[in-house]
């Protein structure tokens, strides 16, 4: 009974785990290490942040964002908001701004149209069509995006003529060194009502959809949606615009000595820079969407051919929905260095943010600091918020697994 | 379903293949391949791979293209003409090796996609026809789920509702068990069995030799691209006619 090896052997089997020591403990060192990290860091941030206000103190230049209400006094060749001399700082921000917004949107519509086309060419089964794609997409994506720009500024755009000797259609759009002229909508107020027709069409178009997507579940008919939304997307607005009066004119560009008068003129740097990002980014796009196709396995093609689907179905309800998986995290990033590389517009003039706020302002005004930790930060809210939304869509696109 | 001529003194023919001939290449795959299938016939086709077996029975529904000969499915004759492929889909059902499921799609939409889209049947009534076969195939519980939640057999079970639900006349199995784990296996066969005892016309690429025996009309052995034997499971098994069948039969029955 009282044989110490009996008893004492169960009792190391069962010891209680022992607490580890302090410094043995995974938990509270990662706790230490952080806290460590954190105090560095904030002395860090100090130490450059009261340098930074000390020597620019001593060089006497002004710290603090007041000269945002202060005039301006310079040009800016593109405004999409009212803008002249007399504006402030501040104002330069916006018009900046907006015209970067411009640049990334409209090359974010154009990539995303020509990189699909080109992308579904490569695979092609036509031999002329599938090589024709590789070729563009290896030339485009192995020149960089400057020389692009440059390309198309200082290369193709300088070719046109004059203003004097444009070429001209039908005596209304008029194409020249300087841009391309066009009539310039002047509305009338009861223009609104056409407004509110498109809209009033989108949301029909969306009934539309919904109702014929029901019938079709409910009784198996098919409903050709795409004509009938064409129409009614094109022919309600229509109607109420000539039912209200017609109340649109045009103010159509007319030559006066050596420039045009009235009309709406695209500046060439624009044009430059937007041919420039969409068709190099489309490359990019068009290779992911190459991809994204083939990374669905063969079989799910055959299986969906074996089931009766016809080619285009198959694409629709079976191979698209599976490419994008793939394609949608690659977009994101193409997205994002298409909007991130609108600031090489420098180059040329077009009067982005970088080139208007974080040059212009920054010279005339001298605050290093606050101005380009505004233009930085801007990017990254742009391309938090393209982020955001792709990672929402993602979300809704992946499968389910386990 | 039932074809009201089926008293016809003549059975009537399913699938009929006349000097069928196909390359890969300079591959001669299929060479002079000459089959006819009844009405609820129940075939396994076996042989070594590389054979042509699985090509054989993907030209019946034209995943593979053949180059020579005549296929008259259902009698209608597999040509480039779209309407007679599409025609000859909806009635020859399939089911693959890797199962080919849509991954992006729950196993009640699976089963009611093509129903919807090809037969243009309502949801509703897709729905309950969909529900009656993953009864059948013994899986009504995991209608909401994803095909990757599901075990390789309850897969394979699930692609042979998909198929079901489109009501073919014909079904077409392609190593149905070949990808399945050991104790999965029979799970699969049983639905097949219960298939082949509703009276369904199968050709079934298999080397389940105990499924030949218990369901196949007959056995089809094929070698190099031909069908070099082509008999009863019993006479096939016991008394194998040439000398590549004995070899093979050999080979997967002597371990």
């Amino acid at each position: 009974m009282t044989d110490p090896n009996l008893s004492a052997t169960p009792q190391t089997l069962s010891t209680v785990p022992s607490k580890p020591s302090f410094w043995n403990d995974p938990q509270k060192r990662a706790l230490v290490f952080q806290v460590l990290l954190v105090i560095g860091i904030g002395i860090l941030l100090w130490f450059i942040f009261s340098n930074t206000l000390h020597n620019l103190e001593k060089r006497g230049i002004r710290t603090g964002f007041d000269f945002l209400s202060r005039p301006a006094g310079f040009g800016i060749s593109q405004t999409l908001i009212p803008y002249t001399e007399a504006s402030t700082f501040g104002r330069t921000f916006f018009v900046g701004l907006l015209n970067t917004l411009l640049v990334a949107g409209l090359g974010i519509i154009f990539a995303t149209i020509l990189g699909f086309a080109v992308g579904i060419a490569r695979l092609s089964t036509n031999w002329l069509i599938s090589r024709i794609a590789l070729v563009f997409i290896e030339t485009i994506r192995n020149i960089p995006p400057l020389l692009q720009i440059l390309f198309w500024y200082r290369a193709i755009l300088p070719l046109l003529p004059g203003p004097k000797d444009s070429m001209s259609l039908a005596e209304l759009f008029y194409l020249h060194k300087r841009g391309l002229t066009i009539p310039a909508p002047l509305t009338e107020p009861a223009f609104v009502w056409t407004l509110w027709a498109v809209l009033g069409a989108l949301v029909l178009a969306f009934l539309i959809a919904r109702w014929a997507k029901y019938r079709r579940e409910s009784t198996g008919q098919q409903f050709p949606v795409f004509w009938t939304v064409l129409v009614v997307i094109i022919g309600l607005p229509t109607l109420v615009f000539f039912l209200t009066g017609s109340p649109l004119n045009w103010d159509i560009p007319a030559l006066r000595g050596f420039n045009f008068q009235g009309g709406l003129t695209v500046i060439p740097e624009l044009t430059a820079l937007l041919l420039a990002l969409s068709i190099y980014t489309a490359a990019f796009i068009a290779e992911i969407v190459r991809s994204g196709i083939q990374s669905v396995y063969k079989g799910q093609t055959e299986a969906a051919s074996a089931l009766g689907l016809r080619p285009n179905r198959t694409l629709q309800l079976v191979v698209i929905p599976q490419a994008m998986r793939v394609i949608i995290p690659q977009l994101t990033s193409q997205y994002l260095n298409l909007t991130k590389n609108t600031s090489l517009g420098v180059a040329i003039g077009y009067p982005d943010l970088v080139n208007v706020f974080a040059g212009t302002t920054l010279n005339q005004t001298g605050q290093a600091v606050e101005i380009i930790f505004m233009t930085m930060l801007v990017y990254l809210v742009i391309s938090l918020v393209i982020s955001m939304f792709m990672n929402w869509y993602n979300k809704r696109m992946a499968l389910v697994e386990r | 379903m039932e074809n009201a001529n089926a008293t016809n003194a003549k059975p009537e023919i399913a699938v009929s293949l006349r000097d069928v001939n196909k390359w890969y290449g300079e591959f001669h795959v299929l060479k002079n391949v000459n089959l006819d299938v009844e009405r609820g016939q129940r075939i396994v086709i076996c042989g070594p791979s590389g054979s042509g077996k699985s090509t054989m029975i993907r030209c019946i529904n034209r995943l593979e293209e053949h180059q020579a000969g005549q296929i008259i499915v259902d009698g209608i004759e597999l040509n480039n003409d779209l309407k007679n492929i599409d025609q000859i889909r909806r009635e020859v059902g399939m089911v693959f090796q890797h199962f080919n499921l849509f991954p992006h799609l729950t196993v009640l939409e699976n089963c009611c996609l093509a129903p919807m889209w090809v037969r243009k049947i309502p949801r509703k009534q897709a729905e309950a026809t969909a529900m009656e076969y993953l009864e059948r195939v013994k899986i009504p519980h995991q209608a909401k789920k994803y095909p990757g939640q599901l075990s390789g057999g309850q897969q394979q079970r699930v692609a042979i509702a998909r198929s079901l639900c489109m009501k073919p006349r014909i079904m077409l199995f392609d190593e149905p068990t070949s990808a399945l784990d050991p104790e999965m296996i029979k799970e699969v066969l049983d639905t097949m069995i219960e298939l082949a005892e509703s009276g369904m016309t199968m050709l079934c690429v298999t080397h389940e030799m105990g499924f030949a025996k218990t369901v196949a009309d007959s056995v089809i052995f094929m070698d190099a691209g031909q069908i070099i034997e082509m008999n009863t499971p019993d006479e096939f098994f016991n008394h194998p006619q040439h000398e590549r069948s004995k070899l093979f039969l050999s080979q997967i029955l002597g371990h």
